[in-house]
């Protein structure tokens, strides 16, 4: 046992080494989950706070007027051009100058102050569907109150008062930057023990390994400890930027938010040496960890819930570790989710772990 | 006579040299098609993955929601209240599911089983006949787009309710007062469908895929083992051998974009407006621009890990995340904005979704176009430029 423990801890040593040694290893292995954590936590938002318009107002009534100061008063919208004539709207929208148009036409005071409706044109540019599909729904919000003005004179007869949980304000970072607590590390953990064993075999060290008298399973948990602790520093990188720079609340646990992460690296360690063992080469163990990678987030509920994907995409992401790390990860942070709540996702990540390691170990004992 | 047989001779050695320049590209492109034929992990991430991904990002990713369950919480049992329910029902939005209290209500919420709670107290009918009634919706905040979609649409819901039954009662005691419709139209994507838009921004990512990470492997992996060094001493200048790795891998970014295009059109049915060849002449512009970033960034690195760890942080990553392909630039802080003013892949994403859904707007496809010829110069000239015939 003594014996084991000393072989390890030194194939340990040795692993670290070789990955940190290098200082352009110890850069890319810290920078880019510092620099990607701070910009897709700023770049990632679905919310709507710069709404540049074209106004077209051909009534030119205190009315139009007292609506478009409306919209302007919101902040969101931020008129860029006035327009004269119909003709004009193509040019503006085309050239994405402006989102949206808003066309009022001649007879809108006319009709408004003869009790009839009176509408207002809203033209958007549908190139990004998602930003004029909210456009509108402000647009429609800010209308609605208005008509409710012009009813009685004072607010509206029936009013909605919502609260959202666990995200107040509901931004969309709050949302991410969990996830990115665990596909940033994901990448890199997944490429380093791809490349561990294929770069062993590209230099021809793997023979050599195999004749000390490491058991194949010393090699497997001497390989996978380090990456390990590389990829917890990792999300420890991205978990810190998440409470300190963002001051997201932390509304779990510590404890039971890394033993999930814990779970979730040696799943995708363990996924890692399975590729390493079947490459024949470093390059075709990163561009199999790659083709790998690429689903892996896409299919994980990061940018886009997985509730919305067809049901055998959503079957399919079953067996991603990444859904059920940051499923879980949102649960414990955002939830404050206890470990029994999360069984859900722990289990599977267990199952994983317990399937792709020993699953590593087999491969490299059975293919040299 | 002198001046004559020199300046035969040099036209002479003019025509010798760019013979043997096309017969040593075309060796080594021979030599490269080769390589990247016989390992079957290019063509993977070539051809393959790309169709996955489109399959991926067409049918997978989408930010719509429909019939998004909503708890009801129904503490009034006046017939108006249920009214209101009903007024929910009539949005393909959202499913209202009718619970008997806020506890079942909660616990449907906990278990992510609904996506908000919408309760109507049980003053709500005397309330709203004095004319201030309140409803209380509580969205469940963990995915912010979606609660964000959901809120909007109880709210348009229930104020369309309002409306309507104003409408049809009127106001006591008030003169009929007029009130403003809003008529939308959404041009380039009138159905609303996020995978108009989603399915474009996949070939830019999948041309960004090919260019800059395969790339950067390929050469990193020439520069690890020592071959292009082995490349130096023979008579192929540095220019050639650019060429040759360039040529390959850019018939191989047109395969995937061909294919992209056919499940465009074929399999998503997202029009085309704009001109078929433009849009194949800008993709071209591209690719050689993502090449150019995927020769820099190995002929820098020297070494395959730490060259596609570059390539997937600088233009993979950057080409999803801020290049406005899921989230709008317009609404990211100035900084953020300005780092993605400078991808490449920022302006071959307004191009190619202009190209797609709008048409041939000339003065855009104009200023992307040079732009991106502007980068295509720049990253191919410092490729040229940092892959010397240099021995460190």
């Amino acid at each position: 046992m003594l014996d084991f423990l000393r072989r390890v801890i030194s194939l340990w040593r040795k692993e670290l080494l070789a990955i940190l040694k290098d200082p352009a290893n110890r850069v890319i292995l810290v920078v880019p989950s510092l620099v990607e954590s701070f910009l897709f936590g700023y770049a990632a938002t679905y919310d709507l706070n710069n709404v540049p318009y074209a106004l077209l107002d051909q009534s030119r009534g205190a009315t139009s007027a007292e609506l478009v100061a409306r919209l302007d008063g919101t902040g969101v919208f931020r008129r860029v051009a006035t327009l004269e004539t119909p003709g004009e709207i193509a040019k503006i929208i085309d050239s994405g100058k402006a989102l949206m148009v808003i066309h009022i036409g001649p007879r809108f005071e006319h009709r408004l102050t003869g009790g009839d409706q009176a509408a207002v044109q809203l033209i958007l540019d549908g190139r990004n569907s998602n930003t004029a599909g909210t456009a509108i729904s402000y647009v429609a919000t800010v209308i609605e109150d208005f008509n409710a003005a012009l009813r009685s004179g004072s607010g509206p007869p029936l009013t909605v008062e919502s609260r959202a949980w666990y995200n107040p304000n509901l931004e969309t970072r709050w949302f991410l930057l969990p996830g990115l607590i665990a596909s940033l590390s994901m990448i890199q953990t997944l490429m380093l023990a791809a490349l561990s064993v294929a770069r062993e075999r590209e230099n021809g060290t793997f023979d050599q390994l195999l004749v000390t008298p490491f058991s194949p399973t010393e090699i497997l948990i001497g390989k996978a400890v380090p990456i390990t602790l590389i990829g917890l520093m990792q999300s420890t990188i991205v978990l810190l930027v998440a409470v300190l720079w963002f001051q997201i609340p932390l509304a779990g646990s510590l404890l039971t938010l890394y033993a999930g992460l814990i779970l979730f690296i040696i799943a995708s360690v363990g996924l890692g040496l399975a590729i390493s063992a079947v490459s024949i080469n470093m390059q075709q163990a990163m561009l199999y960890t790659f083709m790998l990678v690429m689903p892996l987030i896409l299919l994980s509920g990061l940018t886009t819930p997985v509730r919305n994907m067809p049901q055998f995409l959503q079957t399919a992401s079953l067996v991603n570790p990444l859904r059920f790390a940051i499923d879980l990860l949102q649960r414990v942070y955002l939830e404050g989710a206890t470990l029994r709540m999360v069984s859900y996702d722990l289990v599977p990540l267990l199952i994983m772990s317990v399937i792709t390691l020993p699953l590593a170990g087999w491969l490299f004992r059975h293919r040299l | 006579m002198i001046d004559r047989s020199s300046e035969v001779a040099s036209k002479h050695v003019g025509v010798k040299r760019s013979k043997g320049f096309w017969k040593r590209v075309m060796s080594l492109t021979r030599k490269e098609f080769r390589q990247l034929l016989r390992d079957k992990s290019n063509l993977a991430v070539g051809i393959v993955l790309p169709m996955v991904l489109i399959l991926i990002f067409g049918y997978g990713l989408s930010l719509d929601v429909t019939d998004a369950p909503i708890a009801v919480v129904l503490e009034d049992p006046s017939p108006i209240a249920a009214e209101v329910v009903s007024g929910l029902e009539l949005s393909t939005y959202l499913s209202p599911v009718v619970v008997s209290s806020m506890h079942d209500g909660r616990r449907l919420m906990l278990a992510r089983r609904v996506d908000g709670i919408l309760r109507i107290p049980n003053d709500f009918s005397r309330r709203l006949a004095a004319g201030d009634a309140q409803v209380q919706l509580l969205v469940h905040g963990t995915e912010a787009s979606r609660a964000i979609i959901i809120r909007a649409y109880v709210n348009g819901a229930i104020r369309q309710w309002t409306q309507r039954t104003a409408d049809r009662e009127g106001v006591v005691g008030k003169p009929k007062a007029g009130s403003v419709t809003l008529v939308e139209r959404m041009w380039f994507n009138s159905a609303n469908n996020s995978t108009w838009y989603i399915v474009p921004g996949v070939i830019v990512l999948i041309m960004t895929l090919v260019g800059a990470f395969l790339t950067s492997m390929v050469m990193a992996r020439e520069w690890e083992r020592g071959t292009l060094e082995a490349l130096f001493v023979s008579p192929v200048r540095p220019t050639e051998i650019l060429l040759a790795k360039i040529i390959p891998y850019f018939l191989v970014g047109m395969v995937g974009l061909g294919m992209c295009l056919l499940a465009a059109r074929l399999l998503f049915q997202v029009p085309m407006f704009g001109s078929f060849l433009i849009l194949l002449a800008c993709s071209m512009i591209y690719m050689l621009v993502a090449l150019g970033l995927g020769l820099v960034i190995s002929s820098v690195m020297k070494n395959q890990f730490l060259a596609s760890q570059v390539a997937l942080l600088t233009s993979f990553m950057p080409a999803l995340m801020l290049s406005g392909f899921l989230f709008d630039l317009r609404n990211v802080p100035t900084a953020i904005y300005m780092i993605g003013q400078l991808l490449p892949a920022t302006y071959f994403m307004e191009l190619i979704r202009t190209l797609f859904l709008a048409g041939n707007v000339w003065p855009l496809i104009f200023k992307n176009t040079a732009i991106l010829v502007g980068y295509a110069i720049l990253l191919l000239g410092l490729a040229r430029f940092v892959t010397r015939k240099k021995l460190d």
